[in-house]
């Protein structure tokens, strides 16, 4: 369970999340929406550990351990995966082997053993597949010269092999097709369990035809300002944020 | 499967410590007293049973060098050096005539080279995947620790074929002539400092000839091994290809962990007639000295090819991870008709290492073509020059070179330079040079590690990936081996 408390962050002293309280029990799936500049992908970023942001009060924990505490490789080995909004590029560094690199890391702090470059291939032609990518994503260098949907579907392979216990989506959504909103939501689908859960950040409700979340959370300006069931995706799409705007003002 | 995929599986293999090459061998020893001067070249003469003309050589090139000069212009500083302090022979006590098979090496002496990996014994590597590479992964290797040879393996097999690899002593009683015709030639006794004294006191090295229309039928190297308190090394390397020719030469070295500073000054020439290839690889690990800046090698070498013949083809590949000091050009001088001149360089520094490295390309013969890639990486407080010179002649009608120069900075206490001469006197030659300095980038760091890297393999990953140009251009065994070395070499660089 993910329970985020009075969680307020900076970037460069200027305060962008102003006290979030959120929890996500084991099994569900969450929905952030709300408009560009509210703080969205900087919640996940705070998450998951990156350096530029301070956290200036609360607490996150994952399962009881404070995560905030933790280098971002032993949030990761906990179960924490994040989608980025944008995929960073890695020129040189052949996708199928950062996979693998991944992959080998975070089932090291399993416990479990490591896999081999042929047993690894197999899975993650399988994975591929099931995410009708192309084999040669695999060869070429990571998010290199990638579409933008195709860096988000490398994505969302990267999580179905790492099969995370917390994932955070981050407009994994944007610049997909049709066709590959619905594989990207099976795929989440795929994985949901007693043993997962995730926040789903997006602009769309099409996603969440597909992958609907157990509820719906609107930040804006740093603050959760409200919550309610899948509906409120629905409302939102018609309505915009202006009435929730103009409350908060 | 690119090798590459290996990578992070062998640097959890390897030790947290540093360098670990760093161990010393107790060996009974046969050393030369200190200090420099016309006696002791004539030890080292007598010692290796040279002809009157080789020591006449010696000794012209002696007489050069005490009237140069150290050159001052590369970006690198040490303390004087003082030629006097050091020894200028040091080798392996044995029977005066040397072991005739590996059963009669020191089992000290082999015992070390296992320890340093390099197998003696005559069986193949099965570093590929593939079986039925097998035969091809045969790697004939020449050990020389300190001032001789000690063993040199698959004689045999190559003689069968009319490949020549021997150390360069025996070359000079054995086959005079050949030696005669070409030692020098490339790399003149009094070209620069460091070759002039290599030229007057060099003591082993290794000596390759690959006959006419034979394509040699399995790698060569040779591990150079510094082992003995202040002695300088001086290897000289000397490679022949004649017409139509072929051979893949690797080389490797290590030396101990040492408070002083070592001096190593080798000497390699390449003779490529038409239709000839060479491809020689370094992979460079000598000890660079501890995290403060003390000890370590000063590795001043002067490795030249000459490209005589038409469609001929040289080709340089060196990572270059270790030393104190780097001061190093492999170069190609282009003289056949369509030549092709190729450098791939990878230099990394740490801590308070200094590298001032690249390469010269001499375009002579009409329609030659270089190549340079360079990828340099620094970390710590050191500092890392590409030096690179293309030089176009008059005769050099479409000629062609390519650079690309990249250079990556961990940190920011280390300096990154790039200085490329370019003359040009044929006005249908083609120069271009490409340049970037980059840094690793926090967000490339950070979706490693959000990944689960630690921040150390993210840095070996993105590291090797900046090389990987130059990577794939080593032959297997020795990309896996530049793999582990570039993360060993750059551990504590970040964080
Ligand atoms: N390095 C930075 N310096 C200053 N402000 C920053 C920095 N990084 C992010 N911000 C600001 O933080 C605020 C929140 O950004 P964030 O990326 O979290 O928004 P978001 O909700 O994900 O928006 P979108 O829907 O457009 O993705 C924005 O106003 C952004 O400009
Ligand atoms: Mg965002």
């Amino acid at each position: 369970m993910l329970e985020i408390r009075g969680l307020a962050a900076a970037i460069n002293e200027k305060p962008i999340l102003k006290g979030i309280d959120l929890t996500v029990p084991d099994g569900e799936v969450h929905a952030i929406m709300g408009p560009n500049g509210s703080g969205k992908s900087t919640l996940g970023y705070v998450l998951s550990g990156r350096e530029d942001y301070a956290v200036t009060a609360g607490s996150a924990t994952f399962n009881g351990i404070d995560l905030l505490d933790m280098e971002p490789e032993a949030r990761a080995a906990a179960g924490l995966f994040l989608a980025f909004q944008a995929p960073i590029e890695l020129p040189g560094v052949n996708n199928a082997n950062f996979l693998r690199t991944a992959l080998n890391a975070i089932r090291r702090s399993r416990g479990e053993s490591e896999l081999d470059a042929v047993q690894f291939l197999k899975l993650a032609r399988a994975e591929a597949k099931r995410l009708a990518m192309p084999d040669d994503m695999l060869k070429r260098n990571v998010n290199v010269g990638f579409s933008g949907g195709e860096k988000k579907r490398n994505e969302v392979l990267q999580m179905a092999l790492l099969r995370p216990k917390l994932a955070i989506l981050d407009e994994t959504d944007s610049g997909l097709d049709i066709d590959a909103l619905k594989i990207v939501a099976d795929g989440v689908n795929a994985l949901r369990g007693p043993e997962f859960s995730a926040l789903v950040i997006t602009h769309h409700q099409r996603l969440l035809d597909h992958l609907v979340p157990n509820r719906v959370h609107v930040l804006l300006n740093g603050q959760i300002v409200r919550s309610g069931g899948p509906e409120l995706a629905k409302e939102l799409e018609k309505r915009g944020y202006g009435d929730l705007i103009a409350e908060a003002a | 499967m690119a090798a590459d995929t290996e990578t992070l599986d062998t640097v959890q293999s390897v030790t947290q410590s540093g360098y670990k090459w760093g161990f010393e061998t107790d060996i009974e020893m046969d050393i030369a007293p200190k200090g420099l001067n016309e006696d002791i070249i004539r030890l080292i003469s007598s010692r290796k049973q040279e002809p009157e003309w080789m020591l006449a050589w010696r000794l012209k090139a002696f007489a050069a060098w005490q009237a140069m000069q150290e050159p001052q212009w590369a970006r690198v500083e040490h303390p004087p050096i003082d030629y006097q302090e050091l020894h200028y022979y040091a080798a392996p006590k044995k029977k005066s005539d040397g072991p005739k098979s590996l059963d009669e090496v020191d089992p000290a002496l082999l015992a070390m080279y296992e320890k340093l990996g390099i197998p003696l014994k005559e069986r193949a590597i099965l570093a590929g995947v593939d079986p039925d590479s097998v035969e091809n992964r045969q790697v004939a290797v020449d050990a020389v620790f300190d001032s001789v040879s000690v063993a040199t393996t698959f004689q045999e097999t190559l003689r069968k074929a009319g490949v020549i690899f021997c150390p360069i002593s025996e070359a000079i009683r054995e086959y005079p002539d050949l030696v005669q015709q070409y030692l020098g030639t490339v790399v003149p006794v009094g070209d620069n400092f460091f070759a002039a004294l290599n030229s007057a006191v060099f003591t082993d090295g290794s000596f390759v000839f690959i006959p006419r229309g034979v394509r040699c039928p399995m790698e060569l190297s040779t591990y150079f091994r510094i082992n003995t308190r202040n002695t300088g090394q001086f290897e000289r390397t000397l490679i022949i290809a004649e017409e139509r020719s072929y051979v893949s030469y690797l080389e490797g070295c290590t030396a101990p962990q040492r408070d002083e500073n070592q001096l190593h000054a080798a000497v390699v020439e390449l003779v490529a007639m038409d239709d000839a290839q060479i491809k020689y690889s370094t992979v460079q690990n000598w000890y660079p000295g501890d995290a403060e800046g003390k000890g370590g090698i000063y590795n001043f070498v002067t490795k030249r090819g000459a490209c005589r013949g038409a469609r001929s083809k040289i080709s340089w590949t060196q990572v270059e991870t270790g030393s104190a000091i780097t001061w190093k050009y492999p170069s190609c001088v282009l003289q056949g008709e369509d030549s092709v001149g190729e450098f791939y360089s990878v230099a990394v520094t740490n801590s308070h290492q200094q590298a001032d490295t690249g390469t010269k390309m001499i375009h002579v013969g009409r329609g030659s073509r270089s190549t340079i890639v360079s990828k340099g990486i620094s970390a710590g407080k050191s500092n890392n020059t590409y030096r690179g010179l293309v030089r176009m002649l008059p005769g050099a009608a479409n000629a062609r070179n390519y650079t690309q120069c990249d250079s990556l900075l961990i940190g920011d206490q280390c300096g990154a330079h790039t200085v490329p001469y370019i003359e040009s006197r044929n006005p249908t030659a083609k120069v271009e040079h490409e340049a970037t300095t980059s840094k690793i980038a926090e967000d490339q760091l950070f979706y490693c590690r959000q990944r689960g890297l630690s921040e150390e393999d993210a840095v070996g990953l993105i590291v090797n990936g900046f090389c990987k140009d130059v990577l794939k251009e080593l032959p297997m065994e020795f990309a896996v081996e530049a793999q582990k070395l570039l993360a060993v070499s750059l551990e504590g660089s970040v964080g």
